[in-house]
């Protein structure tokens, strides 16, 4: 009985040896399968919608190709000022974490010893332990009239900046520091000590060795780092609903055209314009050569 | 070699989406048995299922978890065995698609829902025959365009209110009579105006500009053609220079009222009722207001329908009805409710041609639904996208 199982696995192992397509086949279909599915079909199917229209009794999807929605969303103002706007706090958001996470991460990586580098990458990914939403409501409370902010500010004759899109820069460069921060950390620990060192034997200033030396090797971690900041503010919709007063950026455009509209076709069209805009910028990122090193 | 790989890996990939292509087509053969909204109701009830979910408008479905003293949920859930689950949402679009995404036994719907629920057949056709208490509901209440269909009832009539002006005793004064406030002297509360988040908003505009532009000639705030549209648009655009934000989430309001951020603007009773820093007051403007008459309906798909014709006769029985619409702040559905509460006067409850001067939400539609047939009137979906333009 044994003798014939232990054969037949025998048999079937051999059988796979022997034809390495089969094996292969077997060993991709499902996760294949599940990446098709999730993300290449599931988008598709969504995008697609962009191009067909609603029936305005029923508010169902209908089969019935147009380029009403795209143009729609090309021509009308408030799709040009939303995307400005959206574009424009994105860049600043960027600009932003990179500023605030280039020091951090040198300090982590170059500076601190071993038990206080290991302290402050928990530091680091420790937000990401809390939910969004409560950071986002915690950030509205801090810019309240009466809050943490204009508490800390006031001495000095400031005040809170209020909800609007200051609110939602700041709010956003903190959401998204960690994932800015990450990147260039590992990519400083790339960086060998010897070659600072070797600057400054050679008689360049430490601005020097920062400018010659190490931007130039970290700049596709820089890259990798702004794409996450840069990616995920123009897609988000949630925290200028928070603390972003009257405002609105292209998500809630999306969002409203779903959930009030009842329109998906133009929501899929406006979902367009992160797409495309993320393209343009990997392909910018691209002719940089920056992703070869990635 | 090379080529060799490509061409398998592309058999792979052809596999993939071959798999992805035939479930889909199963997804779509097995979501299409879903309707039923378009027969005819149900004749008979039997058994109590173990649970209902219900969709509704906050204080709707009070269990005394907010508070100890309001509850009329756990009566419901020991007479019947029907464990009650309530969800609340914030605006009539919000709970549109909660509705299409399906998992609610009962919803509450305000007028300017209720036809796009039926439109999608997202609701069936209840029989009222079912429902004992139906009978005591105001008759001024029934079969009204937005809650029954060529006669044919989509659910029980709930309460109705309006849409009240609210402010910061503190900050705004003398107390405002006039809508006045939140547009035309909107300047001198600059950044602390707030308005309602949704297409429906646009009617309020309407109605200000009912009393303020008569040359405009609109008759219904919800029937405007493409002029009295601009004209509400432009009022809006306006206003929207100085809001501070819109609200759709009632808490948001409710926080934003009590630490100073909005000082007026648009608001429910119910809201009133929750501040807690006592420096809000709430008028109901010399223009009119807008307001809601809500109806409870039960969704096509209900998982639960006994237990949820048990809860549209159990809400509109004369005491629950009386405690959950004297908690949000409206009117009762019935004089029999009016015996369990003491404010029923305040609410005008029962004065049928009080309950016509409200502007109650419908959903706007092509056909104008003040009777004009000489010219087309602008629907929800320009509404929206009108709405999109003012807020820019």
């Amino acid at each position: 009985m044994s003798a014939t199982t232990s054969t037949r696995r025998h048999s079937v192992s051999a059988f796979l040896f022997e034809h390495a397509r089969l094996r292969l086949a077997l060993l991709l279909t499902a996760p294949l399968f599940w990446l098709g599915l999730v993300y290449i079909v599931a988008l598709a199917a969504l995008l697609v919608t962009a191009f067909w229209t609603v029936d305005s009794f029923t508010g169902e999807v209908r089969i019935e190709w147009t380029l009403d929605n795209i143009v729609t969303v090309l021509t009308a103002s408030v799709y040009q000022s939303v995307t400005l706007r959206t574009v424009g706090i994105a860049l600043l958001v960027t600009v932003i974490d990179i500023l605030l996470a280039l020091p951090i991460a040198f300090f982590m990586a170059k500076v601190a010893g071993p038990r206080l580098q290991r302290a402050l990458v928990i530091a680091v990914l420790t937000p990401l332990w809390a939910s969004y939403l409560v950071k986002a409501y915690s950030w509205r409370t801090v810019l309240s009239p009466e809050g943490l902010f204009a508490w800390l500010v006031e001495p000095i004759g400031g005040s809170s900046p209020g909800y609007g899109i200051p609110a939602t820069v700041i709010t956003l460069s903190y959401l998204w520091l960690p994932y800015v921060i990450l990147p260039i950390y590992a990519g400083l620990e790339r960086v060998p000590d010897s070659l600072l060192d070797a600057s400054s034997d050679l008689g360049a200033k430490p601005w020097r060795t920062v400018r010659s030396v190490v931007l130039p090797l970290l700049y596709p971690a820089v890259i990798a780092g702004s794409i996450f900041s840069f990616s995920l503010t123009l897609g988000d919709y949630i925290a200028v609903s928070i603390v972003g007063g009257a405002n609105q950026m292209l998500g809630n455009l999306v969002y409203t055209n779903v959930g009030t509209a009842n329109n998906l076709p133009l929501a899929a069209a406006a979902a367009l314009i992160p797409i495309a805009i993320i393209m343009v910028y990997l392909a910018a990122v691209r002719r940089t050569g920056a992703l070869d090193n990635l | 070699m090379r080529r060799l790989n490509f061409r398998r890996s592309g058999a792979l990939v052809g596999l993939a989406i071959a798999s992805v292509a035939a479930l889909t087509a199963c997804g779509t053969a097995g979501g299409g048995s879903g309707g039923g909204a378009s027969g005819a109701p149900t004749d008979e009830l039997g058994d109590y299922e173990d649970a209902v979910s219900i969709l509704a408008w906050p204080g709707y479905v009070e269990d005394g978890s907010n508070d100890p003293d309001v509850d009329w949920v756990t009566p419901f859930e020991e007479e019947t065995g029907c464990q009650v689950t309530a969800k609340y949402y914030g605006t009539s679009d919000e709970a549109l698609s909660l509705m299409k995404s399906g998992g609610y036994d009962v919803v509450a719907a305000s007028g300017d829902l209720t036809l796009r629920l039926v439109a999608g057949d997202l609701v069936q056709p209840v029989n009222t025959d079912l429902i004992p208490n139906y009978e005591n509901v105001y008759d001024f209440l029934k079969d009204k365009s937005w809650n029954s269909v060529d006669g044919q009832p989509y659910g029980v009539p709930h309460g109705y209110g309006a849409n009240l002006l609210m402010y910061n005793t503190d900050v705004v004064q003398p107390a405002p009579t006039s809508w006045d406030v939140v547009f035309d002297r909107a300047a001198e509360f600059s950044g602390k105006v707030t308005a309602y988040d949704s297409p429906i908003y646009i009617a309020d505009a309407a109605v200000y500009l009912m009393a303020h532009k008569p040359e405009l000639g609109i008759e219904n705030p919800y029937a405007l053609d493409e002029t009295q549209l601009a004209a509400a648009v432009d009022l809006l655009k306006a206003q929207r220079q100085h809001i501070g934000e819109y609200w759709g989430d009632y808490l948001k309001e409710i926080q934003a009222f009590e630490s100073g951020t909005s000082v007026v603007g648009t608001t429910w009773q119910v809201i009133q009722n929750s501040i807690t820093t006592g420096n809000t007051e709430v008028v109901l403007p010399e223009e009119g207001a807008t307001g809601w008459s809500d109806t409870w309906m039960i969704a096509s798909d209900a998982e639960a329908p006994n237990c949820a014709y048990a809860w549209l006769n159990y809400i509109a029985s004369p005491e629950a009805n009386a405690a959950a619409t004297q908690y949000f702040g409206e009117a009762p559905s019935s004089q029999e409710a009016c015996e369990f509460r003491d404010d029923c006067e305040a609410y005008h409850a029962g004065d049928a041609e009080y309950a016509e001067q409200i502007w109650y939400w419908s959903t706007p539609i092509a056909e104008c639904l003040d009777g004009r047939t000489d010219v087309q009137c602008t629907d929800y979906s320009q509404w929206t996208a009108a709405w999109q333009e003012i807020k820019g």
